[in-house]
């Protein structure tokens, strides 16, 4: 599915939200694409991940409006917000596993509560999920404390994913996985959100992330959302936080110029 | 939204399946039965075809259900044909093709088994976990003679400072409940003792019972629940976040940081705590016996002075700091024992709650022998 720009799924406008005196967004507006990934950067404490619990209702509003798959999340009585809290998924940054409960209870969790289905299409559907998201049926019995960091993440997303959501909150998806995991993470989320028809909205501190899957990039600095576009735009920013974030030294663009710097001065 | 998700049809042998309307998680539980329903309506024909052409919606749920019922179909020899699937829905079904090829491990149950099994498991665990006590009473031994070889290094503030938590601010509550204590103890008294015209002997009865028993016994048991716990708590968080391996690495050892200023301060708060205690107790039990017995203040105090000994004030007090070591120790045990996950944290303070309690009882029995032998 191709990203349209004139159906917004997520609208964020003058967002204002904080923690005591400190406001942490002043104003922050953001509209996500039906069947986007969008990443979302921003220097650390800058409210990347606040923006995302803002817009799950995870952290209370000081002002501005949130819409999201066209309802206004202010005026949402309990029954409503349950239904749309159906159609999202959220991957959390470390997983938020439950503990007590196996590998495949977890995916089980949300259909077993939302759903009434029979024991078999449930061990089916969740197998199923579970295979989508590249693990296979031996880690089914297994507890988050027996699993590796990937394979949580990737049960975390296969909960996520349980109710076959329309968008999916993914909570910096690639943080403590190696590069090569977190390659694969990559092109998981890509490859699920073509099969699936997801819209992503994606916290990220990961270039090779954003440069790998995102459709567009939004850039939170001063309490706002200050650009968003695609990479190339980024790329060619005169902001000096988007430049120094995309093209320092640790970026892909940074370190092929100073690898050309370092070879002119040999 | 069309109401019929799937129709079935029978012309010359041949079963026409039309599907239609939306195919997801919220009506799977309906289309499994129709699926079902479909599957063995399939028994007597030639040939079956299914068309997706109508469907409006479709989900993981959904091309999962239409890739068990080719399946089955398959399964039974009935191969059928899927006709006008939308475009858009190739690559998810393609993705269902895939999965479930493995069946699930099953999940072995065997009753009797495991019931043994299990019985097992909590004989070993008994003998383990009575030996960590040992092994840590043996530690702590060797941990706090070290700081008495070199006071220097005992970490006085953070003992200080647990000694604040676990004695000072527990004061209140410690007070209030063996004040309620003592008054109901007297309270039983006068009510039985009067029937014989004994009531004075309600004194001696609160006296010998709240400074021997129950004044330690209680105040040990409200520690073990409000401190005990507390420390395995903080230790075993501890554990979880490495805290612990990060002091290891440099250089410290954790008994010497972090037991051993909590287990001194244990020690220390316990006699004082008792002593509140057992003055709360028998303040509750005067207050009784001046206003529901009508015994004067001043006869309740004389009765006192004669009923009891100096030994059975130090019966009571000399039994806390053995009951506050058995606490800490058991706390840390079970503390420093949590593996990774949140629900070991809590498995691991209750458990080290409810052995502290039942450890402590069986001191007590034990304490009661001793003196009883030496003549106390």
């Amino acid at each position: 599915m191709s990203p349209d720009p004139d159906d917004p799924v997520i609208s964020v406008r003058d967002l204002v939200t904080g923690f005591g005196d400190t406001r942490v967004l002043d104003g922050a507006s953001l509209d996500v694409a039906r069947g986007e990934i969008l990443g979302c950067v921003g220097a650390s404490g800058a409210g990347k991940s606040v923006l995302m619990r803002t817009i799950v209702g995870l952290l209370p509003r000081r002002g501005g409006s949130i819409r999201v798959l066209g309802q206004d999340m202010a005026r949402l009585g309990m029954g409503a917000r349950r239904a749309l809290e159906r159609r999202w998924g959220v991957l959390f940054q470390h997983g938020a596993l439950f503990s007590s409960l196996s590998a495949i209870q977890n995916v089980q969790f949300p259909m077993r509560e939302y759903l009434r289905l029979s024991r078999r299409l449930m061990d089916e559907v969740a197998v199923a999920k579970l295979e989508m998201v590249g693990l296979d049926a031996s880690v089914c019995h297994k507890r988050p404390a027996e699993l590796s960091g990937g394979m949580i993440k990737r049960v975390a997303l296969a909960r996520a994913l349980a109710l076959d959501p329309e968008i999916v909150f993914l909570d910096e998806p690639t943080s403590g996985l190696d590069p090569i995991g977190a390659a694969e993470f990559d092109l998981l989320i890509k490859t699920l959100q073509q099969t699936l028809g997801l819209t992503v909205f994606m916290v990220t501190h990961d270039l090779d992330s954003l440069h790998a899957v995102c459709d567009r990039v939004a850039v939170l600095a001063d309490r706002k959302v200050i650009t968003v576009g695609p990479m190339a735009t980024m790329l060619s920013s005169d902001h000096p936080w988007i430049r120094s974030y995309f093209r320092g030294t640790r970026s892909r663009v940074g370190a092929a110029t100073g690898a050309v710097r370092a070879v002119r001065a040999v | 939204m069309t109401d019929r998700l799937l129709d079935l049809s029978v012309t010359d042998g041949r079963l026409a399946l039309a599907a239609a309307g939306s195919w997801t998680a919220d009506r799977a539980g309906e289309l499994e039965t129709l699926i079902d329903k479909a599957v063995r309506r399939a028994r007597g024909v030639a040939a079956v075809e299914i068309r997706m052409g109508a469907v409006e919606r479709l989900d993981t749920f959904g091309a999962w259900l239409l890739e068990r019922l080719v399946r089955t179909l398959t399964a039974a020899g009935r191969e059928p044909a899927v006709l006008d699937l939308p475009e858009r829905w190739h690559d998810l079904v393609e993705e269902a093709r895939q999965v479930n090829r493995t069946p699930l491990p099953p999940t072995r149950r065997r009753p009797l088994g495991d019931a043994l099994a299990g019985l097992g498991r909590i004989v070993v665990e008994i003998t383990h976990d009575l030996l960590l006590i040992v092994q840590m009473f043996g530690a702590m031994a060797i941990v706090a003679a070290r700081a008495a070889l070199r006071p220097w290094t005992f970490r006085l503030t953070s003992m200080v400072h647990h000694l604040d938590r676990v004695g000072w601010r527990a004061v209140p509550i410690i007070v209030l409940i063996t004040f309620l204590l003592g008054c109901i103890i007297a309270q039983q008294g006068l009510f039985h003792f009067r029937r014989f015209g004994v009531e004075v002997y309600v004194v001696d009865m609160v006296g010998i019972l709240v400074l021997r028993e129950i004044g330690v016994l209680m105040v040990a048991i409200m520690v073990a629940g409000r401190s005990g716990s507390a420390y395995t708590a903080e230790l075993g968080s501890m554990k979880m976040r490495e805290e612990i391996d990060a002091l290891r690495t440099m250089g410290f050892d954790p008994l010497e940081v972090l037991v051993l200023p909590r287990l001194v301060a244990l020690v220390l708060a316990l006699p004082a705590l008792t002593f509140v205690g057992s003055m709360a107790a028998l303040y509750g039990a005067g207050l009784v016996a001046w206003l529901y017995g009508g015994m004067s203040p001043d006869i309740y105090l004389a009765r006192l002075r004669d009923a009891i000994s100096l030994d059975h004030f130090a019966v009571g007090l000399l039994k806390a700091p053995f009951m506050a070591l058995v606490i800490g120790i058991v706390a840390s045990v079970e503390g420093l024992q949590v593996k990774g996950s949140t629900e070991s944290l809590g498995r691991k303070t209750t458990a080290s709650v409810v052995k502290a309690i039942f450890l402590v009882i069986v001191l007590d029995g034990l304490f009661a022998i001793f003196f009883a032998s030496i003549g106390m």
